[in-house]
């Protein structure tokens, strides 16, 4: 994605609405916090709608960035590095778009399970997630199943996210499920697990409906599974 | 001697076996190990590990894995399933040195410990800092390792220059610092009953 250019000879306010698109994908993509709040706001002040900037420049620059990373073309750091830069134009665009009301697509309690202090992965989720115009309300680390459960009564989300980075953590989210169908309420939520040595087989082996490889996997599933909830 | 015995290792335990190996006479044993860097992508070791079986493993009466299960979440062992391999117990290697109960005890202390082992110390520039991009990146420090509290360094050996660089170490992530001794007996222990014991006279 980078090109071989000086960048302090592009000047973003000079260029056209695609251009600047363009570049500012490329910016996301290296990691440029700065550039990524100064394009955001030439697009809006240009009368771009906060939505679209959102879903057609840093969602689809995210996006981008997760397929790399999957492939095994960007590792880790310019992963955060890119997911930095999205914050900084989330950060711009989220009291736009919190002053115009829109009706979240659907609402998602996170945490990292009992044991585990580890929350990039989470926190990567719940960025996208809110990207793509999902209500987050992140409950943190080290969660065990009662501050879960407590959490879901209160919340009442659609999904409930649950992430882990060590093996011997990751078998605690079979506890919090467990624990959600004593209490008659593991129908309620659409359950999502996620981190680095889960799979799909431990998720069908937990009780979740899915597991998300990545954060851009984590929106597309939660989308489809919204939707078919809706649809029953 | 002909080697009946072939272990494959991670390369962040290559020191520690060779060292186990000249130590016990394991005249009967070939040690052939993985890049160390697999470390840090754990999700590549179960494809990595069958490859070495595909290419090493035929001629040997026995063969065992040292490795852990690493932060594959199973997928190791199902590929060790197929191959009738056994590995060391536990979650990683912190646990094999240190030992399931005060593994245990350490983790319960201080749940936000980053451990060091004497290769982890002896190649922290390599794997953690330019690993995971701080030499280029600082400002991803907080990310990484905020809600880290401690660092433990778990000494296969009683070296003071290890000591004073695991401290640094420590000093650099801006985490309090304990170190443990624990040898390398349960290694030894490990391998010597996993593999060793009853396969020396093949």
């Amino acid at each position: 994605m980078s090109q071989d250019y000086d960048e302090e000879d592009i000047v973003l306010a000079e260029l056209d609405d695609e251009e600047l698109t363009e570049q500012m994908r490329d910016d996301l993509y290296d990691g440029l916090a700065d550039e990524i709040a100064e394009g955001t706001n030439i697009l809006l002040g240009r009368g771009w709608g906060a939505r679209k900037v959102l879903d057609e420049v840093l969602i689809g620059g995210m996006k981008i960035a997760g397929e790399d990373f999957r492939d095994g073309i960007l590792f880790v750091p310019e992963v955060l590095l890119a997911a930095n830069a999205m914050k900084a134009g989330l950060a711009i665009l989220k009291p736009i778009l919190s002053k115009i009301g829109a009706e979240p697509v659907g609402k998602m309690l996170i945490g990292t399970v009992k044991g585990d202090i580890h929350d990039i992965g989470k926190n990567l989720v719940g960025m996208m997630m809110e990207g793509a115009g999902f209500e987050i309300v992140d409950i943190g680390i080290n969660i065990d199943a009662d501050t879960y459960i407590a959490a879901l009564k209160k919340e009442r989300p659609d999904i409930l996210g649950m992430s882990a980075l060590l093996t011997t953590t990751m078998p605690y989210m079979k506890v919090v499920i467990d624990r959600m169908k004593e209490q008659g309420i593991r129908e309620d939520f659409v359950v999502l697990v996620g981190g680095a040595p889960l799979n799909e087989e431990f998720s069908q082996a937990v009780g979740a409906d899915a597991y998300c490889r990545d954060a851009a996997t984590a929106v597309e599933i939660a989308k489809q599974l919204m939707q078919a909830r809706r649809t029953c | 001697m002909n080697a009946t015995v072939l272990i494959i290792g991670c390369g962040a335990l290559a020191h520690e076996l060779v060292g186990l190996q000249r130590r016990n006479q394991w005249t009967h044993v070939r040690i052939q190990c993985l890049p160390a860097d697999l470390h840090n992508t754990p999700d590549l070791i179960p494809d990595a590990v069958r490859k070495a079986l595909d290419r090493y493993s035929s001629g040997y009466a026995h063969v065992f894995l040292a490795y852990a299960d690493c932060g594959t979440g199973g997928a190791l062992d199902r590929v060790l399933e197929e191959y009738g391999v056994e590995r060391l117990p536990g979650a990683h290697c912190y646990e094999v040195f240190s030992g399931s109960r005060l593994f245990a005890q350490l983790s319960d202390e201080e749940m936000g410990t980053f451990y060091l082992t004497d290769f982890l110390v002896r190649h922290f520039d390599r794997l953690v800092k330019k690993g995971l991009g701080l030499d280029r990146h600082p400002e991803l420090m907080a990310t990484y390792f905020g809600n880290y509290r401690r660092v433990t360094y778990l000494a296969q050996t009683h070296t003071n220059e290890l000591s004073a660089m695991a401290r640094q170490h420590a000093k650099y992530l801006g985490l309090e610092f304990r170190q443990q001794y624990t040898g390398l007996a349960l290694l030894d222990l490990a391998v010597q009953k996993s593999c060793i014991n009853g396969f020396s006279e093949l």
